[in-house]
């Protein structure tokens, strides 16, 4: 793994964005631009990275950016990526969508199937801040159980969906787990990503101190604490390698894994969750943990 | 030499025929009837590499576009077609191709709208669209659809504007008729390779495009004022009234070059001493001619104005066209529900304060591939001109009632 002391600094990020106090969603736009030297063009629709990049006519990123429509993320990609082929420019530069998880799990996820299953030429990125921040902490299918949301008053109902596997289950080239807060383990697989064609998927968890409910400056800590309890692994599948990677190999290695409980507690949207959902979901992350471990062991 | 060749060949035909001769770069395509075959006839092309070009068969209507939008976006010249439904599917991307200033060219193959289920022909579909900001170019037969196809890539070009060809599903779209196909050099020496984007799309002068816009003007990093969403709206309306011009240009230059003149904006048939005006676009304007010349032979002098560009409308040439007539008769094949036929609106809209205007008596027609007899739209007309209020300003225009719009052929017992 890169070393955090070797990590390259290419200032695609300029200083000064719009996006809320202790977004860590700064971090990994430092990394992934970095880790592809600004040789990019970035396919976003409307989310939180849209505020972040700021108002016409001032940009929070020195990387060429599209903006496209909320479902489209995945086909625009699609079509920049056939427009770059067709006008020879494709080796210019990689084109990355990212969008948030209502972006993909939800209102995205069928441009998203078609262009897993045409293999499309893209890096896409979602990242999770598990629910609709952007419009003011509204559960989507990516909100954990237990959460309140604006339209979950009492605790979502139900676990959220498993994007990554719906995209494994295409038979991709390439897709991994990462976190904003783990930035070398970013870092690593957004290389190897770039490293290979076809369509490669990272979803990457990002802690939301607004949505969530904490002090901004905790953000790094809730995502390590979401990793260290095991409810986001990280891990990547590449051509049909399956492996843990950094802190979660770790853990696997350990078997010291933090508790639901200990994960939930200091978040607001978790504030009042009883004790029988906080068992529920932790026999959920235990089942689910166990299967990646599974995997991790056998390597498929 | 440049030859021209004359084939048989279905509307949907001459679309993807001239499409291929416009050098398209990336087509995505989603099936619908009656649109479908288009799609069909690139891929073969492109599979076989007849076609140089990407084509990518994506899982909806909505991607269709966005896979335009994207290719377009980094200078491509994208391409893709639809009916009905699948234009409706599509429709935030409509808005967003325009609002972007994309030069895609998109085939309509006119079909009803759902529900309920009804494949057949009525121009519902892309009069809903009308608003979005793309140019809109209604064809009467498949020799001028895929002349009109080829132009639709030079103007959309020149004005930065999205451009849709519409040709009325299986009357056009499946029906077999004489095309003369030019050859590839007459294409080549009216249509130039796609000028550079607006948009800049490149690492080394990394811009942001369509970001977030303020409705109020606001300054860049060194103090240098921008224009907000207003004013890019602005622009916008100002591009497309603009297009007008691109129209005729286009079409006066494919005459030229082809000898086939479609009219720029508009065009007419037995006009000049007419007294009823028939109006309508697409191929129910080619039968109006028909019944012109029935009305003509029982010595009632109509005539036919067609209109080829329904955005921008053409309203000084209409209003120029139908001054000193007496009636003007508005056949659409579409409804503004709770108002009237859309083309008979614009129409009005436009004569709207302008001296000798005629009056407009609106028929709406045809809706779900109701068969419209040539009989119909003579007698449409007969009973138009013996009811002096038909399309009298002061007669409809206070209460818009059921009556306003005839409703042609309707059966008596309009039970659902």
């Amino acid at each position: 793994m890169t070393r955090i002391t070797d990590l390259p600094d290419t200032g695609h990020v300029l200083p000064g964005n719009r996006a809320c106090a202790g977004c860590p969603l700064g971090i990994a736009l430092r990394r992934i631009t970095a880790a592809l030297d600004g040789r990019m063009v970035l396919v976003n629709p409307a989310s939180c990275l849209t505020v972040l990049g700021g108002m016409y006519p001032i940009s929070s990123l020195a990387i060429p950016w599209v903006n496209c429509a909320f479902p489209s993320t995945a086909a625009t990609a699609s079509g920049i990526a056939a427009g770059l082929r067709a006008t020879g420019r494709a080796d210019e530069m990689t084109v990355v969508a990212m969008a948030g998880d209502g972006g993909t799990a939800d209102i995205g996820i069928q441009a998203l199937s078609g262009a897993a299953e045409r293999n499309e030429d893209f890096i896409y990125i979602c990242y999770d801040n598990e629910a609709y921040m952007n419009t003011g902490t509204q559960r989507s299918g990516s909100t954990p159980h237990g959460a309140r949301t604006t339209t979950t008053w009492s605790g979502k109902r139900e676990n959220p969906k498993d994007v990554l596997a719906i995209v494994e289950a295409h038979d991709v080239g390439y897709v991994a787990s990462a976190s904003a807060v783990f930035p070398e383990d970013l870092h690593d697989k957004i290389v190897a990503a770039n490293g290979r064609a076809g369509l490669r998927y990272v979803h990457m968890n990002l802690p939301c101190p607004s949505g969530w409910g904490f002090d901004p400056k905790d953000s790094v800590r809730y995502g390590r604490l979401a990793v260290d309890a095991g409810l986001v692994a990280l891990y990547e599948v590449a051509d049909g390698v399956f492996r843990l990677t950094g802190r979660s190999a770790a853990l696997a290695k350990s078997g010291l894994k933090a508790s639901v409980a200990e994960y939930m507690a200091g978040q607001s949207r978790f504030r009042g969750v009883s004790e029988e959902t906080i068992a529920e979901v932790q026999e959920w992350v235990d089942d689910r943990w166990s299967g990646l471990v599974a995997r991790h062991e056998a390597g498929v | 030499m440049r030859t021209m060749t004359t084939t048989v060949m279905t509307g949907n035909e001459a679309a993807a025929t001239a499409a291929k001769l416009a050098r398209v770069q990336v087509v995505a395509a989603y099936p619908i009837t009656p649109q479908s075959p288009v799609v069909e006839t690139i891929s073969a092309w492109v599979e076989s590499g007849e076609l140089p070009a990407e084509f990518v068969a994506v899982e909806s209507e909505h991607s269709a576009l966005s896979v335009c939008i994207g290719a377009s976006t980094v200078g491509a010249r994208a391409f893709t077609a639809t009916s009905a439904n699948g234009l409706a599917y599509m429709t935030e991307q409509v808005w967003w191709a325009a609002g972007a200033r994309l030069p895609i060219v998109m085939c309509i193959a006119n079909r009803a709208m759902a529900a309920p289920w009804n494949v057949l022909n009525d121009q519902q579909d892309s009069m809903s669209v009308r608003d979005a900001g793309w140019v809109q170019l209604y064809c009467r037969d498949n020799s001028e659809i895929l002349d009109t196809t080829v132009q639709a890539f030079r103007i959309a070009e020149e004005c930065d504007l999205p451009v849709m060809v519409c040709y009325d599903g299986f009357l056009l779209s499946h029906t077999m008729m004489p095309v003369d196909v030019p050859d590839a050099a007459t294409v080549d020496a009216f249509l130039p390779p796609r000028p550079a984007p607006l948009q800049v799309v490149d690492p080394a002068d990394p811009r942001n495009v369509g970001p977030v816009v303020m409705a109020a003007p606001r300054a860049d990093a060194d103090g240098e004022p921008h224009g907000g969403y207003f004013e890019i709206r602005a622009d916008h309306q100002r591009a497309l009234l603009a297009a007008a011009e691109a129209v005729e240009r286009a079409n006066a230059d494919w005459a030229a070059a082809t000898g086939r003149d479609w009219g720029g904006l508009t065009w007419d048939y037995r006009l000049d001493d007419a007294d009823i005006v028939l109006v309508a676009a697409g191929s129910l304007a080619t039968q109006l001619t028909v019944a012109a010349d029935e009305l003509r032979d029982a010595r009632i002098a109509a005539g036919v104005l067609g209109i080829r560009c329904y955005r921008p409308f053409p309203a000084d040439e209409i209003a120029a066209r139908l001054a000193g007539r007496a009636l003007a008769i508005v056949f659409d094949k579409a409804m503004s529900y709770g108002y009237e036929g859309p083309i008979a609106g614009d129409i009005k809209t436009a004569l709207f304060g302008r001296e000798e205007a005629p009056r407009v008596h609106g028929v709406v027609c045809g809706l779900g591939g109701r068969d419209v007899p040539v009989s119909e739209l003579v007698d449409a007309v007969r009973r138009a001109m013996a009811t002096p209020t038909a399309g009298a300003p002061a007669a409809p225009s206070a209460a818009i009632d059921a009556a306003s719009t005839e409703w042609l052929g309707l059966a008596e017992k309009s039970v659902s």
